[in-house]
C-alpha cells in the first residue's frame, strides 16, 4: 500500500487517522447536529462522515499539503447531509431540540434569563438559507475561521466573508422582527 | 416588534454551543472502525494468495485493498482504549458490541462492494 511509491508508512497514516477522528469527533458531531437538527440523524451522519473520511485519508492527507483537515471532514458531513435531504425530500421535520445543548452551557440563573434570547436565536438561525445556516454553524459552534469555512464550503475566502457577514444581518433582523 | 437582542455573536456562541457525541456512538463507531480495518487486512491477506487463480475473487478483496489502506495500528489504539474504559463490561456486553460491529462491518462492506 502507501509504503511504495514514496507514500508514508502505514503505521504513520494509522497513527494520524486516529489523531485526526480523536481531535475531530465533537466537531462533526455538533456540525451534523445542528444541521440536521436531530441526535438520531446527527450519529449517522457522524458516523458515515468517518467512515468517509477513512477509505479517503490517504489521498487526502496527499492533497492537503500539510494544511488541517478539518475543513474536508465538514465538507464530507455537508455533502451527506445534502445528499440526506435530497434523499429525504424534505427539511429537518422538527426545530433544534435545544434542551441539550442549552441545559449544557445554562446551569445557573442565566437559564431562566437567557433562554428566550438564545431560543430566539436558534429559530433565527434554522430559518436562514442552508449555505448561510452552515457558514454561522461552521464559525460559531465549531470555531472556524473564514478560511476554513471556505475550505468546507468550496468558497472563496472573500465569498466566505461576505456570506458570513450577510447570514449575520439578515439574522439580526429575523430575531429584532 | 419584539425587543432587539444585544451582542448577537455572542448569543450565537452560546445558543450554538459545541455537542458531545453521546457514548454509544463513540463506542460503535470506534468499533466499526477497528473491525472493518481488521477485516480488510484478514481479506487483503486471502486475496494474495488465492485470487490471483481466481477472478471471481477479485472484486470482494479490491474493497479490502482499499479499506486497509488506512488506520489499521492506530485503530488497536482506540480498540485499546475504550477497553480501558470499561473494564467491567459483561461478556453479553462484548457479545453484543461484536455483533454490531460485524453488521456495522458487512454494512460497510456492502456499500463498498456496490460502488464497484
Amino acid at each position: 500500500m502507501s509504503e511504495e511509491g514514496g507514500g508514508k508508512p502505514k503505521a504513520q497514516l494509522d497513527a494520524e487517522f486516529s489523531e485526526l477522528y480523536r481531535t475531530h469527533l465533537r466537531d462533526v458531531y455538533s456540525y451534523a447536529y445542528y444541521r440536521v437538527g436531530d441526535h438520531h440523524d446527527a450519529e449517522d451522519l457522524t458516523e458515515q462522515t468517518f467512515l468517509q473520511a477513512y477509505r479517503h485519508f490517504e489521498r487526502a492527507q496527499r492533497e492537503s499539503d500539510g494544511r488541517p483537515l478539518r475543513p474536508w471532514l465538514i465538507r464530507i458531513a455537508h455533502n451527506l447531509a445534502a445528499n440526506l435531504y435530497r434523499d429525504r425530500s424534505r427539511k429537518p421535520v422538527s426545530p433544534i431540540d435545544d434542551t441539550t445543548p442549552l441545559a449544557a452551557v445554562h446551569t445557573t440563573e442565566q437559564l431562566v434569563e437567557g433562554r428566550d434570547e438564545l431560543s430566539r436565536v436558534l429559530d433565527g438561525v434554522q430559518l436562514l438559507p442552508d449555505d448561510r445556516r452552515e457558514a454561522l454553524i461552521m464559525r460559531f459552534a465549531l470555531g472556524m475561521d473564514n478560511r476554513e469555512i471556505a475550505r468546507a464550503l468550496g468558497r472563496s475566502d472573500g465569498a466566505t466573508k461576505v456570506l458570513i457577514h450577510r447570514a449575520i444581518k439578515q439574522l439580526e433582523e429575523l430575531v429584532n422582527d | 416588534m419584539t425587543e432587539a437582542l444585544p451582542n448577537l455573536e455572542g448569543l450565537l456562541r452560546e445558543a450554538l454551543a459545541p455537542v458531545e457525541p453521546p457514548a454509544d456512538l463513540v463506542e460503535r463507531l470506534e468499533s466499526t472502525l477497528t473491525s472493518i480495518t481488521e477485516l480488510a487486512a484478514d481479506e487483503l491477506e486471502a486475496w494474495e494468495l488465492s485470487a490471483m487463480r481466481d477472478p471471481r475473487n477479485w472484486v470482494r478483496p479490491a474493497g479490502a485493498l482499499l479499506v486497509g489502506g488506512t488506520a489499521g495500528t492506530a485503530l488497536v489504539l482506540l480498540r485499546a482504549r475504550r477497553r480501558a474504559q470499561s473494564p467491567s463490561a459483561s461478556l453479553d456486553g462484548v457479545r453484543e458490541a461484536t455483533e454490531r460491529a460485524i453488521h456495522d462491518v458487512g454494512r460497510e462492506m456492502r456499500k463498498l462492494l456496490g460502488e464497484r
